[in-house]
Formats: C-alpha cells, structure tokens, sequence
C-alpha cells in the first residue's frame, strides 16, 4: 500500500499546495503522522507507559521510598496472611467465575435463540452490564441481609427450605409447667424421674393456633401400660385460660412429636411419635428409672438465614453478584456468534436424525469454540483486577477474608496503611499475571493483521 | 440443491405444517418457561433496590422490600426528595456529570486522531507501536495509581475534576485507539485517495471524511467511556478528597450499611438510573462497540 501511494505520486510532478505526502517530502509525511499522534502519545506516556516503569522500579523500595529492599516487598507478598488469602481468592475467582459465565452465556444464547421474545430477554440480561459494579454490589447487599424477613436471598431459599424441611413445627413451644426443663438445644425434659407402667403429661403453651398440626384431636392421658411407659404431649392451653399442667376438655394433643425415652446417664434407649390425641408409649421397657423428653428437633427454630455477608462465604456470595452482571456480556457476545453459525449445517445434522443436545454437543459448540475463547478470556482479565464489587459487598469486617489482589493493592497503598513499596509489588504482581493473557490477545491481533 | 430439497421436502412438511407448529410450540414451552424465570431472576435484585429506595425510611430496617409489594402504605417518594436535597449527593451527581462528560469528550477527539494516524497514515515502526497501543489495553489501572498519586500531588491536580478526566482520558484510550482504527480502516481507500488528489490536507480528510463516516464507531465509544468512567470507583477514590463522584459518595455510607440504607438506597438508584437510561437510549450502539471490543 505504501509503495503504491508514493509511486503514484512521484509519476506526477509534485503540484504546488500538493498533500505533504508527495513523494520527495517523507519528513513531511512523518511529521503529519507525528502531529495526529502527540496527544496520544503524551497521554499514553505519562499516565501509563511513566507509570510501569515507576512502579516496578518502586516495588523494590521499602515504605519511606529511602531504602532499596530488593525482593522483601514480594517475600512479604507471599508471606503475609491477608495477601495470601487475597490470592487464594482470585485464584478461586480465576478457576471459577469465567468458567461459570461462559457457560451462563453460552446456555442463555442457545435457549434465547429459540423464541420470539428473545430481545427483552437479552435486554434483562445484559441490563446489570450498564450499571457500575458498585451500584450492583450495594443491590446486592441488599439481597444477602442475612434475616430472612429482610434478605432476598435468604427468604428465597426460607421458602424453599420450608417446603422440603419445615422447621421444628414448636419452634416457639415452651413448658406449661415446671414439671419439664431444658433448652430448645437439648429438648425439654421432665424433671421427675418415672417408672414403668407410669403415665407422663408433658404440656406445652406458647404456640400459635397456626403451628398446630391440622390433625391434631383433643388431647387423652392414656392408660398406664403393663412394662411400658405411656404419656401425652398436649396443647396445655384453651381460649379462656385452663389449669396448667392438666388435661381438659378443649386441649388439643400435639402429634407427630418425637418423645425419647433417656436413662440415667441421659442417653436416649428409645422413641417414640405421638399420636393425633397426642399420646405415645414406650413398650418393653427395662425396670428403672428413666426421664421421658421431647427431642430437640420439635423445638428446631425455623430457617435463620445463611449468613452470606459473614467470613466464610463472602467469596462465593460476591462471585454469585459479579455472574449477574457479567452473564449478558457472554450471552450478547456468543449470541452473535451463534447468528454466524451457518442455518443449513444445523438444519443438515437435524435432518440426518442428530437431537437437539447432539447438534448443541457436536456442532454447535465446536464452532463456537473462537468466540467461547474470546469471552473466556475476556473473563479472565477482568476478574484478576476484580475490585469495586468486593469492596462494596464484602463489610467491613470480613474485607480480610473477601481479600483479592487489586483491592489488596488499594489498601495497602491508600486504605490506612500507606505503604507504597509493597503496594507497588503488589501491583506488579497483578501486571506479570495478565501478561500472558495479552501474549494471546496479541498473538490473535497479529494474525489478523 | 435448494430447489431438489424443497421438493422432497414439499409434500411431507406442507400438510403437516400446523401440525407441526403446535408441536415446535408445546416442545418449546419448557425453553419459555425457563427463560421467563431466568429472567425474573434476573430482574429481582435491581427491582428490589428500587423498591428498598421507596421505602418509609422507619419501616426499611424492619421489612422486606417484597412486603411493600402487597402494601403499598410502606412505600414513600420522600426518600428521594431527602435524597435530592442532600448537598453531598447532588453536588457528587454534578461531579459525576462533569468527569464523565470531559473524560468521554476528550479521549475520543485524541484516539481518533491517533486512531487516523495508524490506519491512513505512514511513519516508521507503525505496527510495532500500534501493538504496543494493544498491550496498553490490559495493563491494570494499579500499575498507575501510585506514580500517578505523587505525581497529582506534586503539580497540584490531586483532588481536582482535571486529574481525574485526564486520568480516565489516558486509560481510555488504548481501547478507543484500537476501536476507532479497526473501523477507519474499514473506509474505502478510494474515497481518501481522491481527498488527497484533490489537495486537501490531512487534518482536512479527517475532518470532512473520516470522522462523519466514522460516526457509528464514535457513538459506540462514547457511550462505553461515558458509562466506564460514571461507573468508576477506583480511580475517583484514589485521587478524589472533596471531589466525589456519586459512586465515592455512596461508598463513604457504605461503612453503615443499615442505618443508612434509606439514603444509600435512593442514592444508588439514582446513580445508575442515569447509565441505565443511556443504555436503553443507545442500546444498539453499546452492543456493537461491545462486539468490536471483544470479538474483533
């Protein structure tokens, strides 16, 4: 191209006002060039080129900037208990997250493909894309409140968890009477010790008309049992007061309650549930003594929310936000290269008899296989300087424990502890490991060209 | 090939067609229902933000947002007016507007220059020090925050809207480079040609030809950097005191998330009500830049 341009030109006699690019004037030429690219190139320059160089040279300085340290910046790097987590954590997050919203993006462009709606879709999607990770780490944040009356999230998996296990259904039951002692941690307990062939009441108030099972009937003290011990567990409470500890008429039995049967040692020798009138037995009992008691699983308190916000799951907590955000740019960006997919390769494999799955497995995929790369890698980057979502989700509290690189690298350089050595290290520690993501991105870029 | 599987296709499908529409409709009903959740789920978390922010600032420690959903009583604009007369947050929204616009402007008027430059015209080494632009597009901002810190402090634009449009200007060119060349050099080379046959100077050609026709691209860019840079955390806190941007100014409540979720919350829907407008405004642009950006 070049030679072709200058060619050209030096045929013809260079006219007066001539562009600057006429072949007898290549300084002219340059100069041009030069002028089009000084803003950048000072840009460029000082704010990044001044920069690396400054850092890495910095990095091998202690805090004051006085004192060559050589690599005790970086042994510090690998030492220190908060840096390390912070490493720990991004390697998590590397394994992970671009992992995840590939295959997220990938799934969502596949199904979206196939409907009518599809835009509003990708729309919703790929909504979070446009709003800081900030923004969607106090969104977020919001959702995790650990109380499920109050966290999203947690009322969310509430119900759930009700459904498939619900909780202890006295959850909020306490004794009638001081005949039974204990805590909801251990059950409750009746004090006296009984015999065989005794008859036991354990009575419960404090529960609401709703927690008590539907099939509960009035509640009956049943009849001794010969080498046995029986008892009721009731309801000791009607409208209009009652005695407490007795059985009256208008009290309903608490069923589907597990009674244990404990011996001295306070171990359990046997259980039993309770019936609709509330009444159990324990048949073939060994003479002695024995407490009866109520399991501590009647009194489990119901579903208190999964502490997303505290130490130990920080990490997958915010990677669940940064999937939310980050699931529309894969699905846009593989949806695309899915509409390049030729129609009649898909249409071919169809017609030979190949399933959907097949399709997806054997043609699909492989063919996506570029763009799948590109999103991957894409991840990848982004998710080693991962930053703004982890320090507006994670409090406070727990930033030790939510630690990655980059906000490891704030806080150490202006977060309180104003050591710019180390922070310089850390920095260029987070430099070295995306270089060889750009080794590929340039190695793709020169192929292009 | 098209005509010979048309006509073995013709009589099978045609009398089969509805048939077989009501088929591809029932067998698609579970790819409708899973989206149509997967979307909600998508919607929830952003919705229950704005919900949150409409909340009786009494009743937000207390209640789930979904509650006001049913009772309606919980909810109240007022938070918004508190909010909107809050000094700190508007003159931050203010800031926020006016980093944005200087650091979208900016960059883009310099990488075009730049980006012309690399794809019209020739100077030694121009493929080495355009790959070495690409380089440039992953090194992370923390490589510069330091010198950058010093350097802020030592000429006196620490804690200025300056610093940080120049600051986001340089870190957004390497991409705005890349973006505008790869588009430039998709113009007919016939059409730059003849401008110059016809005399007219470079700045000229860049002026009359390159940037009308490089509109679109511009447009994708602008509102990645707009977005990019009103979405900045980072950088406004590192080189901001008493220049806040909106995001800064809501992370300095962030360290009382509960007692001041009744401002936190308005205050960040506010925030990204804005990008939120732009996106639907520009939508197209923004997907296409994004393609650029990432496939290209």
């Amino acid at each position: 191209m070049a030679q072709a341009s200058t060619g050209a030109a030096a045929a013809a006699e260079p006219l007066p006002g001539a562009p600057p690019d006429a072949g007898g004037r290549p300084w002219g030429n340059y100069v041009v060039a030069a002028a089009f690219l000084a803003p950048a190139a000072a840009l460029l320059i000082v704010w990044i080129v001044y920069p690396i160089v400054h850092t890495t040279y910095r990095s091998f300085f202690d805090r004051s900037g006085d004192e060559f340290v050589a690599l005790d910046n970086y042994r510090t790097l690998f030492s220190d208990d908060t840096l390390v987590t912070a490493i720990k954590n991004n390697a998590l997050w590397v394994l992970f997250v671009p992992a995840f919203v590939t295959a997220i993006g990938l799934v969502f462009a596949v199904l979206v493909e196939k409907v009518r709606f599809s835009v509003a879709f990708k729309t919703v999607v790929f909504m979070p894309m446009a709003i800081s990770l900030f923004a969607a780490g106090v969104i977020w944040r919001v959702m995790y409140e650990q109380d499920p009356s109050r966290g999203a999230v947690n009322a969310g998996i509430g119900v759930v968890k009700d459904a498939v296990d619900p909780g202890g259904v006295l959850s909020t039951a306490r004794p009638s009477t001081e005949a039974l002692t204990g805590t909801p941690q251990g059950g409750l307990e009746l004090t006296e010790t009984v015999g065989v062939g005794e008859v036991t009441r354990l009575g419960l108030t404090g529960i609401p008309s709703s927690d008590v099972p539907a099939d509960a009937a009035d509640a009956v003290v049943p009849e001794p049992l010969a080498g046995g011990i029986t008892g009721v567990v009731w309801r000791d409470f009607r409208p209009g007061g009652g005695e407490a500890g007795v059985v009256e008429d208008g009290e309903l039995g608490l069923p589907g309650v597990t009674v244990e049967l404990r011996d001295d040692s306070g171990s359990s020798v046997a259980t039993a549930s309770t019936a609709e009138d509330g009444t159990f037995a324990f048949e073939d009992v060994a003479s002695g003594s024995y407490r009866v008691a109520i399991g501590e699983e009647t009194f489990a308190t119901s579903f208190a929310g999964i502490s997303w916000l505290g130490p130990k799951l920080i990490t997958p907590a915010i990677m669940i936000a940064y999937i939310w955000v980050w699931a529309g740019f894969a699905m846009v960006v593989i949806a695309a290269g899915l509409s390049a997919i030729p129609r009649d390769l898909l249409e071919a494999a169809r017609t030979d008899g190949a399933n959907e799955w097949q399709v997806f497995r054997r043609i699909t995929v492989p063919l996506l296989a570029p763009v799948l790369t590109v999103v991957f890698i894409t991840m990848i980057i982004y998710v080693l300087k991962v930053f703004d979502i982890v320090i507006s989700i994670a409090p406070g509290s727990v930033q030790d424990n939510a630690n990655v690189i980059a906000l490891a690298m704030w806080r150490t350089s202006f977060g309180g502890v104003n050591d710019f050595g180390l922070g310089s290290a850390i920095a260029v520690f987070l430099f070295i490991l995306v270089i060889p993501v750009l080794a590929v991105n340039i190695r793709r870029f020169r192929r292009e060209v | 090939m098209a005509t010979a599987t048309a006509e073995a296709a013709g009589p099978v499908v045609v009398p089969e067609s509805r048939a077989t529409r009501i088929v591809a409709i029932l067998g698609k009903t579970p790819v409708y229902v899973t989206l149509v959740v997967l979307g909600l789920l998508w919607l929830v978390p952003t919705f229950g933000l704005l919900i949150t922010s409409l909340i009786l600032p009494g009743e937000v420690q207390s209640v789930g947002w979904w509650e006001a959903l049913t009772d309606t009583s919980l909810l109240t604009i007022d938070n918004y007016r508190e909010v909107l007369q809050n000094e700190a947050i508007t003159s931050a929204i203010w800031t926020t507007l006016w980093i944005s616009i200087g650091a979208t402007i900016l960059p883009i008027v310099v990488a075009a220059l730049a980006g012309y430059a690399f794809a019209w015209l020739e100077f030694p080494a121009r493929d080495w020090l355009f790959l070495g632009v690409v380089a440039m597009l992953v090194v992370p901002i923390q490589m510069a925050l330091i010198p950058i810190f010093s350097l802020y402090n030592d000429v006196g634009i620490f804690d200025t809207i300056l610093g940080l449009v120049l600051f986001h200007t340089a870190f957004g060119l390497p991409f705005a480079i890349f973006l505008l060349r790869s588009f430039f050099i998709g113009i007919p080379k016939d059409l730059i040609e003849a401008a110059r046959i016809d005399g007219a100077s470079e700045l000229r050609i860049f002026a009359r030809v390159i940037l009308p026709l490089g509109l679109p691209a511009i447009a994708s860019l602008a509102i990645f950097q707009f977005l990019w840079v009103w979405n900045d955390l980072l950088v406004a806190l590192t080189f901001g005191r008493e220049t806040q941007p909106i995001t800064v100014a809501i992370f300095s409540q962030l360290r009382q998330f509960g007692a001041n979720i009744e401002l936190i919350a308005p205050a960040a829907f506010l925030s990204l009500a804005i990008p939120l407008v732009v996106f639907f405004a520009f939508q197209r642009y923004f997907v296409q830049g994004l393609l650029a950006g990432s496939v290209k």
